[in-house]
């Protein structure tokens, strides 16, 4: 089998990914493309995202044995990659970092984003503050009212969060308001896309800062376990945890890699975010990929209770992914994720982020069947402090 | 000669240019689209531009995005549209019909089928406004094969090596885009637009339209100096969107009708 090289030069991974937009940001892309690919292969670029990482992330993040829980299931052993104890407690600052350092080397003085939980806004906000650039942020007005905390952690680093009040107020919109504001200052600005979806070639250049992730994971499992593990497990939304955990792996084909969605209140319950497991393929946001919508192509309003998760797209990679079979793709519940939850802060106080707690409920669903020597290495994408209101809630408890 | 090429020489041999209102099919009501396209043409209107709603309409600003959420509203959908037009074509034969929309409804309805359905229902031309033509090499020659004209935007930004790619596949006219942003916005820089078309004709043979920032009869008629269509659309709907129901026929009649005889001034 011949490596695995995609996307091709004009982005599709398959009949995926692509540059699915307006004429506007035709020429904005290609100068994004070309300088990117520039700097991918600059020393400079790389030795300074290197040091950032290191110094100002922290990376890296080891992996943790949940040797308690994994007890507990009786089966396949969980391992977790700690993107929690990333500064500001999640992945996203992975690409973040990277794009920052990017923005800057093409003289940018703004940098926008969009954010539906408030993670990547944070992200974008911080290593706004930590280059001097001015940043605006994007996030549906639904959102703000539901993350309130993170919408102060952003003023507080100095960026400005513009309620977005059109369609259904939530991820998506902010992301087409972010288009917008793009078309308009497309000279000053750079766009930072939080996830690994969006025109070409963001797909492929966030899927190339996070995989720092799944480059950590194989020298760590080499040199700690003697080994790679059987299976990879990560929650995916626009999905650039998963594919930064799983790039590194798609030629070892020995390692299984799963892809967890959000079901919601069930994927037949028209309530949850499971985009490859129920939808089907079409474009939205300048990418070719599979898209929750109704029968005349319009996207349907989605449901989870991680808002990060809450988005009726994914990255056009997964789409590929999943037709060739390369990863499967699973979802998991709203209460299924919050079980998970509750049993990583009970067993191994770890509090994870409710999107990562649909990773761990998948591996929790998969441990028993698999004998004690295997493992599980499950994407701990983020830290769940930003969620205990909305767990609280769920618990019916008011503070 | 396809309705389209007919409207454009018509005008051109009575030294006149083409205008484009642009409406969303099923804004404010769908019962109301087809009597707001005849009262567009009978205001002056040569070639009608009809929006397909979108749920996440990206390149549109926030007028066309609520005109886009009243329409789904009212149930509309991309068949709707096509037997709109249907029915607009029982008693106007002559006017062109322009479909302008995203991408998803296209493909959600089967790429095939809708071209065949457009076709036999009197579309003329179609702008899918996120298939640059980078991704549309084989939609365009599936829309010429059926006789529709595949139509594409140019902007302020493109630079002139992809103006000549633009040209190697549109067809009808060129829709050029005459300020950076999305549509509604109001900075339009008339010296910019003058100098882009006039690099943009020495590598196109189709006609020119421009659109985006129009928004009044002084504006429509400087930028009928320069452009072979101008195209009016947020303008239009705002005034939809504040015009009560009995009196918006003749409202938007009124409005067309100025814009005609500002392009129509010939000092």
């Amino acid at each position: 089998m011949s490596a695995y090289n995609l996307p091709d030069e004009k982005g599709h991974f398959g009949p995926y990914g692509g540059k699915f937009v307006a004429e506007t940001l035709m020429t904005a892309l290609e100068e994004l493309r070309t300088q990117y690919l520039y700097y991918q292969a600059d020393k400079a670029f790389q030795t300074e995202f290197a040091y950032e990482l290191k110094h100002y992330v922290g990376r890296p993040t080891p992996i943790y044995h949940a040797k308690r829980w994994s007890d507990h299931l009786g089966g396949a052993q969980i391992l977790l990659k700690r993107e929690d104890l990333n500064h500001t407690g999640a992945h996203k600052i992975n690409n973040t970092v990277g794009q920052a350092l990017l923005a800057k080397r093409m003289n940018k003085k703004r940098v926008i984003a969009e954010t539906g939980a408030g993670q990547h806004g944070v992200a974008t906000a911080t290593v706004a503050a930590r280059q001097g650039m001015e940043c605006v942020v994007y996030m549906g007005s639904e959102d703000v009212k539901r993350q309130a905390m993170n919408v102060y952690r952003m003023k507080l680093l100095g960026a400005q969060v513009i309620p977005v009040e059109s369609g259904s107020r939530t991820l998506k919109d902010a992301l087409n308001e972010a288009m917008r504001d793009w078309v308009t200052n497309v000279e000053s600005t750079y766009y930072i896309i939080g996830t690994v979806a969006g025109p070409h070639p963001y797909p492929m250049m966030v899927r190339d800062f996070q995989a720092i992730i799944g480059k950590e994971v194989k020298d760590q499992m080499q040199q700690e376990y003697g080994r790679q593990p059987d299976a990879l497990i990560a929650c995916v939304g626009g999905g650039s945890n998963a594919l930064g955990l799983f790039y590194p792996y798609i030629d070892d084909e020995t390692v299984r890699m799963i892809g967890v969605e959000a079901g919601g209140k069930g994927i037949n319950s028209n309530q949850h975010a499971a985009t490859l497991v129920t939808g089907r393929p079409g474009v939205l946001h300048g990418n070719r990929t599979y898209l929750i919508q109704d029968d005349h192509g319009q996207i349907i309003e989605t449901h989870s209770i991680s808002a990060g998760l809450d988005y009726p797209g994914v990255g056009p990679e997964h789409a590929w992914l999943k037709d060739s079979n390369r990863a499967e793709y699973v979802a998991i519940t709203d209460d299924e994720a919050l079980s998970a939850f509750h049993a990583l802060c009970r067993f191994e106080g770890i509090i994870p982020a409710l999107e990562s707690s649909h990773a761990l409920a998948y591996a929790a669903k998969l441990s028993p069947t698999l004998g004690k020597d295997k493992l599980l290495l499950v994407n701990l994408s983020g830290r769940g402090d930003k969620d205990m209101m909305t767990v609280a809630q769920y618990s019916g408890i008011t503070f | 000669m396809n309705r389209i090429a007919a409207t454009f020489s018509k005008l051109k041999s009575a030294n006149q240019k083409v205008l484009i209102p642009f409406i969303t099919a099923g804004d404010p009501k769908p019962e109301v689209t087809v009597p707001l396209m005849h009262t567009l043409v009978k205001a002056g209107a040569n070639l009608i531009e009809l929006g397909v709603p979108f749920s996440d309409p990206m390149a549109d600003g926030p007028t066309i995005q609520r005109s886009s959420e009243r329409a789904l509203a009212n149930g509309v959908s991309l068949a709707n549209v096509i037997a709109m037009v249907a029915e607009f074509r029982k008693t106007d034969t002559l006017t062109p019909v322009v479909l302008m929309g995203y991408a998803n409804p296209v493909e959600a309805m089967g790429v095939d089928h809708f071209i065949s359905t457009a076709k036999e229902s009197g579309v003329d031309g179609i702008l899918v406004v996120d298939y640059p033509p980078e991704e549309s090499t084989e939609w365009a020659q599936q829309l010429s094969a059926a006789g529709i004209d595949p139509i594409f935007l140019l902007s302020p930004t493109t630079p002139i090596e992809r103006v000549k790619q633009v040209a190697k596949l549109a067809q009808g006219y060129l829709y050029y885009v005459s300020l950076k942003g999305v549509t509604g916005a109001s900075h339009l820089d008339l010296t910019e637009v003058q100098t882009k078309l006039a690099q943009v004709r020495t590598l196109v043979s189709i006609p020119i339209g421009v659109g985006f920032g129009i928004r009044d009869p002084q504006t429509a008629k400087a930028i009928s100096k320069l452009a072979d269509a101008v195209v009016i659309g947020s303008r239009i709907i705002e005034e939809i969107e504040k015009a009560p129901e009995n009196s918006l026929l003749e409202t938007l009649s009124s409005l067309v009708s100025s814009m005609r005889s500002a392009i129509d001034e010939t000092n």
